[in-house]
C-alpha cells in the first residue's frame, strides 16, 4: 500500500523566483520522514512538488523527477488530480470545508471523487474517524458543521478527511504548529499508527518533535535570503541528532545559528 | 527607595475628564431648537434648511464642547462620529418620507380588484382598471432576464476568478466594466436596431434581452467579489484530495459562496425590476393581458407608472394609479431583498456546535 518516493535533481520555481535547487532524496516505504530547516528554506515548496499542488501557485513550475515507486510524477501523460488520489496532503492550518457537517468533511474526498458505494461510506467514515484519534469525541454529533470544532479537533478532522480516500503518501506540513500539547500529542501518536499503514512525510520546526516522530530527518538550507534552497543532508533521525556530517546541521540543531 | 516611588502616586494618566454618557443627546436636542429658533427668527419656511443648521450647529457644538472638556483627540473622535450620525440622517430621512408619500397616497386605490385586473378598455382619465397586465409582464420580462443574464454572468465570472489567466481574462474585465456603464435607453435602442433589421413589432422578450445586458455585469462583479472571498486554503484541500478543478468549484467554491451570489443576483433582479426606458421602446406598453412575452406588445410596472402619469391630462384617478402601481414595485423589490437576505443567512456557512 504505501509507496517508494525518489526524487532526484528536483528544481522548483515561483514565476522566476527559484525556490529550491536540485534537491534529490529517497523516502522509504512505511517510514516517517520529517523536513526541518529555517524559515523560507523551501520546505512547504518540495512538500507541494511531491503531489503536484505546487502547481496550483500561479507561477508554479517544477523542473526534475518524481519517482513514485517507478513512476514519474511529472512524467508525460500523468493527470495530477490521479497523483493526489495517491498522495495525500495536511496543510498548517486546518481548513474543514465549512459548508459541511463533520460526516460530510470526512466522506468528502470519496463524495467528490465520485467513487464510492452509498452503504460503505459511513463504515469508512467512522474508520477515518478512529485512525485520526477523533470519533470518541464527535461521534454524537457527526451532523453538526466541522467549523465547530477546536483547532486540535479540526486538525485532527482533516487528517481524517485525508486518510478516508486511502492515500499511498501522506503529506504533512506543520500540522502541530497551531495546536496545545495535548493535541500535539494526540497528533504525534496518530503519526505512530499512520506509518504502518502509510508513507508519511512530515515539516515541522520543532525539533523534538522531529526527534520523536521521524525515522529519517531532512534538513534543508539556503545560503541567503533570495537564494534558493537547498537540501544539505537527509539521515537517520538518529544521526542527524547526535552526529550529524553536516556542520551547518549541528549548527540549526543546536541553536547556534545567525 | 523604589518602594517610595511606586507609594508615590500621582493623578491617574490613564484617567482623564470626560463627558456624561446623554452629552451627544443633548447637544443634539440643543442644536435642532437653536437651528428651529434661527429659521423663525430669519423666516425660513423650508424645514431642509433648519435640518442642515441643526446638523452643522450639532456637529461644530460637539467638538467645541468636547475640545473644551475632553481635549482634542478625543473631541475629534466625537466629531467623527457626529459627521457619520448626520450622514445616516441624511441619507434616511429621504428615504422615509419616499416611503412614507409612496405608501399614503398608494393605498388609496390599491385593493384586490386592482391587483387582479388589467386596464382593459377604462380609459386613461375614469377611475377603475389594475395592474394585473403590468405585473404580467414585468414577471415575464424579468425572469426571462434573469434566465439569461444570471448563469452567463455567474459563468463569466467562475471563469474570470478561478480559470481567468492573461490577455482574454482581461479583456473580458474590460468589457463588463464598459458593460456596466452602459445607459439603460442605449441598451434598449441596440436591440431596437436589430429588431428593425429584422422588420420585428415589439415584444416582451426583446425587452428582456435589454433587460439581460443591463444585468449580466451587475450579477459578474458581485460573484466575482463572492468568489474571491472563498479562502485558498479550501480549494486546495479539496484539490489535494484528488477533487479534479471543475468538481471543486462546483463542490466546494460555489456551496460557500452561495449565499452571497445569490444576494448579488437578487439585487440585480431589483435593479432592472425599476427599468422603464428600454421597455418603453421594446415592449411598448399595452392596456390589454398578453401573457405571451415573445409575441405582441406587453406591459411591465415601470412603464405603466410612467404611461398613467404622462397620459392622464391631470386626470386624478391615474395619479391614483400610479401611485398604487410604484407601491406595488417598491413592495416587490422589498420582498426580493428580504427573500436575499433570507437565502443569505440560510445558506451561510455554518458555525457553532
Ligand atoms: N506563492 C508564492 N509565490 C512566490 N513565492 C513564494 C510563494 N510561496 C513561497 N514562496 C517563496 O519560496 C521560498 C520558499 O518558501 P516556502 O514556503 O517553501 O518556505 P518554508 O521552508 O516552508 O518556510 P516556513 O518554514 O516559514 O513555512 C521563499 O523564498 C518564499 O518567499
Ligand atoms: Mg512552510
Amino acid at each position: 500500500m504505501a509507496k517508494r518516493i525518489d526524487v532526484s535533481g528536483l528544481t522548483a520555481y515561483y514565476g522566476s523566483h527559484k525556490a529550491i535547487e536540485d534537491i534529490s532524496m529517497t523516502v522509504e516505504p512505511r517510514s516517517v520522514t520529517a523536513f526541518i530547516g529555517p524559515s523560507g528554506c523551501g520546505k512547504s515548496t518540495f512538500l507541494r512538488t511531491l503531489n503536484r499542488m505546487h502547481e496550483v501557485t500561479s507561477g508554479g513550475r517544477v523542473e526534475g523527477k518524481v519517482l513514485l515507486d517507478d513512476e514519474d510524477l511529472y512524467g508525460q501523460g500523468i493527470d495530477p488530480v490521479s497523483v493526489r488520489r495517491e498522495v495525500g496532503m495536511v496543510f498548517q492550518r486546518p481548513n474543514p470545508f465549512p459548508t459541511m457537517s463533520i460526516f460530510d468533511n470526512v466522506a468528502a474526498g470519496l463524495r467528490l471523487n465520485g467513487s464510492y458505494k452509498k452503504s460503505e461510506l459511513s463504515d469508512v467514515v467512522e474508520k477515518s474517524l478512529k485512525g485520526a484519534n477523533l470519533w470518541n469525541e464527535v461521534k454524537d454529533r457527526l451532523n453538526k458543521p466541522g467549523s465547530g470544532l477546536s483547532g486540535g479537533q479540526q486538525q485532527r478532522l482533516c487528517i481524517a478527511r485525508a486518510i478516508a480516500v486511502e492515500p499511498k503518501v501522506l503529506l504533512m506540513d506543520e500540522p502541530c504548529s497551531a495546536l496545545d500539547p495535548i493535541s500535539t500529542l494526540a497528533i504525534e501518536d496518530l503519526i505512530g499508527e499512520l506509518k504502518e499503514r502509510f508513507t508519511i512525510v512530515i515539516v515541522t520546526h520543532n525539533m523534538q518533535q522531529a526527534a520523536r516522530v521521524s525515522d529519517r530527518t531532512a534538513f534543508f538550507n539556503l545560503a541567503a535570503v533570495g537564494q534558493p534552497g537547498k537540501l544539505i543532508e537527509i539521515d537517520e533521525t538518529e544521526r542527524i541528532f547526535s552526529n550529524p556530517s553536516v556542520q551547518a546541521t549541528e549548527d540549526y540543531i543546536s541553536g547556534r545559528f545567525g | 527607595m523604589s518602594n517610595a516611588v511606586i507609594t508615590d502616586k500621582g493623578p491617574s494618566t490613564l484617567r482623564g475628564a470626560s463627558l456624561p454618557k446623554w452629552s451627544p443627546y443633548a447637544i443634539a436636542a440643543g442644536s435642532v431648537a437653536l437651528g428651529l429658533g434661527i429659521s423663525a427668527a430669519a423666516g425660513l419656511s423650508s424645514s431642509i434648511q433648519w435640518a442642515l443648521i441643526a446638523g452643522l450647529l450639532f456637529v461644530l457644538g460637539t467638538y467645541v464642547i468636547a475640545a473644551r472638556v475632553e481635549g482634542r483627540r478625543q473631541a475629534k473622535d466625537r466629531v467623527a462620529t457626529a459627521l457619520v450620525w448626520v450622514a445616516f440622517l441624511l441619507a434616511v430621512v429621504p428615504l422615509v418620507s419616499l416611503v412614507w408619500s409612496t405608501i399614503s397616497r398608494g393605498v388609496k386605490v390599491l385593493d384586490f380588484y386592482f391587483l387582479t385586473h388589467s386596464m382593459g378598455l377604462v380609459a386613461d382619465s375614469e377611475p377603475g382598471g389594475g395592474i394585473y397586465h403590468a405585473i404580467l409582464g414585468s414577471l415575464e420580462q424579468v425572469a426571462l432576464a434573469t434566465v439569461i443574464a444570471a448563469p452567463i454572468g455567474v459563468l463569466t465570472a467562475i471563469y474570470l476568478v478561478e480559470y481567468g489567466r492573461g490577455k482574454l481574462a482581461k479583456a473580458v474585465t474590460f468589457f463588463v466594466d464598459v458593460m456596466t456603464g452602459i445607459p439603460s435607453i442605449v441598451a434598449g435602442l441596440f436591440i431596437l436596431s436589430i429588431m428593425l433589421m429584422f422588420d420585428m413589432q415589439p415584444f416582451g422578450f426583446a425587452g428582456s434581452l435589454a433587460l439581460a445586458i443591463l444585468m449580466m455585469p451587475v450579477v459578474v462583479r458581485s460573484t466575482e467579489e463572492m468568489l474571491k472571498l472563498v479562502p485558498n486554503e479550501l480549494r486546495e484541500a479539496s484539490l489535494a484530495l484528488g477533487v479534479p478543478k471543475w468538481r471543486t468549484i462546483l463542490k466546494v467554491v460555489l456551496p460557500t459562496s452561495l449565499g452571497g451570489i445569490t444576494t448579488g443576483i437578487m439585487l440585480a433582479i431589483a435593479r432592472i425590476a425599476g427599468e422603464t426606458a428600454p421597455v418603453l421602446l421594446l415592449v411598448w406598453g399595452n392596456s390589454l393581458i398578453n401573457a405571451n412575452p415573445f409575441e405582441g406588445a406587453q406591459q411591465s410596472l415601470p412603464l405603466y407608472i410612467y404611461q398613467q402619469y404622462a397620459n392622464s391630462a391631470g386626470a386624478g384617478a391615474a395619479y391614483d394609479r400610479a401611485w398604487a402601481a410604484s407601491l406595488t414595485l417598491i413592495a416587490f423589490v422589498m420582498i426580493l431583498n428580504l427573500v436575499a437576505r433570507g437565502i443569505a443567512r440560510w445558506k451561510a456557512p455554518k458555525t457553532g456546535r
